[in-house]
């Protein structure tokens, strides 16, 4: 869920190879890819160019097309026919859907084909900062996002899919008082749901003392009480999944004054690792509980059929071993790019194996089975 | 005894000796100012780069004056006259600029953590000179020098940073440094102006301009940054003026032993009446001389460290 393949358009950054590489060595035998590409998948074409592109990898990829041309916010996307070549949900990531007018037109629309549309939650009138407003970017010097840009677009989503009945998907929650809002509306019965980002039920805003730009991404990393907050989310079914939001940068990109760099973490391959150290191992959740917001969750959310190992069915599962203690090494990342502030860090839990499509991917390499 | 630290990145963290060694060594260089002759040999054969990646005329000149009298060499590289306009990296600059052997680097840019930044990038002493709205060591370094000057000791003594301190990079270094020496700091300004959690410092905020005056011994007035799009954050000029200006008024009937310090350049009948600006309480221009005496101090204790 909420994977950045960058093809078309940065190509030197990840392309579809490269990104289900990375995915299929963290543990993933899907993903589902956002549209903030170049051009933006807003057309049929650009789907089908994705689909090609991964037809005949391991990884099965399922495109999130953008609900409005371009993402601009002003005309909403061909959505049926994106949906009929093959997207699963509609998102402008990157920005909210700009107006609660255009919104309600592609929640109605969309509720035709009954597919996700997955808001990027920030208002624009406080966005443009460089980390978490807080204490830290007082201290810091740099302008901060402060947690209610997040919460107002989530409660207006709340609001309008409750008036129109749609499916909205919050993507990478990171506030504390938008799981809270998530919370109620879930008890009021409106179709929302929302997906965390590993670093954000692991990090918070005091990494940035460095000014090391690999902690700079938007959602920005917020405070404990946040941290805690997402934690509580996933442990109350508030949060349904875990998702990456891998968001490959090159070197250059990266290594740049702190104000200029690009937002963007890399997720795919160590997110196993980061939930099992920091959720099961922690008591936080199960192992179970950890593949249903890995696995099962993202599939129901996304309409997709959650695979079944029994007998008769396509094998498509991953081996993974809970206990297993290793140390991240960016530069072994499959990914194209490197920006992922785990360098070293010594994490537990890793996938030993994928199996999808009569083809396994171990040990680093991929097998014909 | 020489700095516990070979680069000047902030005030944040920089000890008490250190900063006590910085201002009595400002104090042999201010005397050297007051000589016919400016200028020693102190940093001859230093190669000094001014790396200004922001607009800044007085910071520039006094670093640049500062390097002259101590004799060292001086390259400025400002964006309009670099490669950086073609596309070039910063870390690409840096590295051009560093094959040419160079010893030290001054640096303004406007992101915050450039300077930090250059020290993983390069080998040279940096010397911060204002990143963002994080510091601004050496704004810092002479607002305390010249307080000192004046009064005679910073320990006890209580300063108010008045203005927008929340887009100020001279606030967090006034408010570190003289926090250190033994000064209780405030800051005043109306609320949009003053930064997130800033009382965790230990800073007390005032809203209100005749408190400000009446409750402190120093006032650091900082300019209203049009600019800088100071003026979202008020409804006019004309507001800030009259609620939050220092005037000769206010200040003869508040609090008659105040001082002034204004780190320049002067909005004129914005922060300060024009009366006040030029008036008996203020140091503003003695600040703009011991701001040279500061830095000659900064770069001689940097450059001759081993």
């Amino acid at each position: 869920m909420h994977v950045h393949l960058r093809e078309p358009g940065r190509e030197d950054e990840e392309t579809v190879e490269t990104g289900c590489n990375a995915a299929a060595a963290g543990g993933f035998t899907g993903v589902a890819c956002m549209p903030n590409t170049n051009p933006d998948i807003d057309s049929a074409e650009v789907v089908r160019f994705i689909k090609e592109k991964a037809a005949k990898h391991l990884v099965d990829v399922y495109p999130v097309a953008a609900a409005t041309l371009a993402r601009k916010g002003e005309a909403i996307s061909p959505m049926l026919e994106l949906y009929e070549a093959g997207a699963v949900g509609f998102s402008d990531d990157g920005v909210a859907i700009k107006s609660a007018g255009i919104l309600r037109n592609v929640l109605e629309y969309s509720k035709m084909i009954d597919a996700p549309v997955i808001e990027h939650c920030e208002d624009e009138s406080l966005a443009g900062g460089a980390m978490n407003e807080s204490f830290t970017s007082t201290i810091l010097g740099l302008p901060g996002i402060p947690n209610v840009a997040e919460d107002l677009i989530v409660i207006r989503d709340i609001m309008m899919a409750e008036f129109t009945d749609g499916r909205v998907h919050i993507a990478h929650i990171s506030s504390k008082n938008a799981v809270d809002l998530v919370r109620q509306a879930k008890k009021k019965g409106i179709k929302v749901t929302a997906e965390v980002a590993p670093h954000h039920f692991t990090l918070t805003d005091d990494m940035l003392k460095t000014f090391d730009t690999n902690y700079k991404m938007n959602p920005p990393l917020r405070t404990r009480d946040d941290v805690d907050a997402m934690i509580e989310g996933l442990k109350d079914g508030t949060i349904d999944c875990i998702a990456s939001d891998h968001a490959p940068h090159s070197i250059e990109e990266k290594e740049m004054e702190f104000i200029y760099a690009p937002n963007g973490i890399l997720g795919l391959e160590t997110q196993i690792g980061l939930a099992i150290s920091e959720l099961v191992k922690k008591k936080h959740l199960t192992l179970e509980q950890l593949v249903e917001k890995f696995a099962v969750n993202p599939r129901r959310i996304l309409k997709l059929p959650v695979p079944k190992i029994q007998v008769g069915e396509h094998a498509n599962f991953t081996i993974f071993d809970p206990e297993l203690i290793w140390t991240v090494e960016a530069a072994k990342f499959k990914s194209k790019s490197k920006n992922a502030p785990y360098d070293k860090r010594l994490l537990t839990g890793k996938a030993v194996a994928v199996i999808n499509k009569k083809k396994m991917f171990v040990d680093d390499k991929m097998m014909e089975i | 005894m020489p700095l516990s630290t070979r680069h000047l990145l902030g005030l944040n963290g920089v000890p008490r000796e250190d900063l006590q060694l910085i201002l009595d060594t400002a104090r042999t260089f201010r005397e050297v100012l007051e000589r016919p002759i400016k200028k020693v040999p102190t940093l001859q054969g230093k190669t000094i780069v001014n790396l200004f990646y922001e607009d800044s005329t007085r910071t520039r000149i006094s670093f640049e004056l500062a390097q002259k009298r101590l004799s060292a060499d001086t390259i400025n590289f400002s964006t309009s006259t670099s490669s950086v306009k073609k596309g070039e990296t910063f870390k690409d600059t840096v590295r051009n600029i560093e094959a040419m052997k160079v010893d030290m680097i001054v640096v303004r840019h406007k992101s915050a953590g450039v300077p930090q930044y250059l020290t993983k990038i390069s080998r040279a002493n940096i010397i911060n000179a204002g990143d963002g709205v994080h510091e601004h060591p050496t704004q810092g370094l002479l607002d305390m020098y010249s307080i000192n000057e004046r009064i005679g000791k910073l320990d006890g003594l209580k300063v108010c940073i008045v203005g927008d301190v929340a887009h100020s990079r001279v606030a967090l270094s006034n408010i570190y440094g003289l926090k250190t020496m033994g000064a209780k700091v405030s800051v005043c300004g109306p609320s949009t102006m003053i930064p997130v959690g800033i009382e965790s410092l230990g800073v007390k905020v005032y809203h209100k301009i005749e408190d400000a005056l009446r409750e402190n011994d120093v006032l650091n007035v900082l300019r209203i940054q049009l600019e800088r799009d100071a003026g979202k954050r008020i409804p006019s000029v004309r507001e800030y003026h009259n609620y939050f200006g220092v005037t000769t008024e206010r200040i003869e009937k508040y609090n008659k032993d105040i001082l002034i310090l204004h780190p320049g350049p002067i909005n004129r009948g914005v922060e300060l009446s024009s009366e006040a600006a030029d008036g008996p309480y203020q140091v503003i221009l003695e600040q703009v001389t011991n701001g040279v005496a500061v830095r000659m101090a900064v770069l001689y204790l940097l450059g001759t460290m081993h």
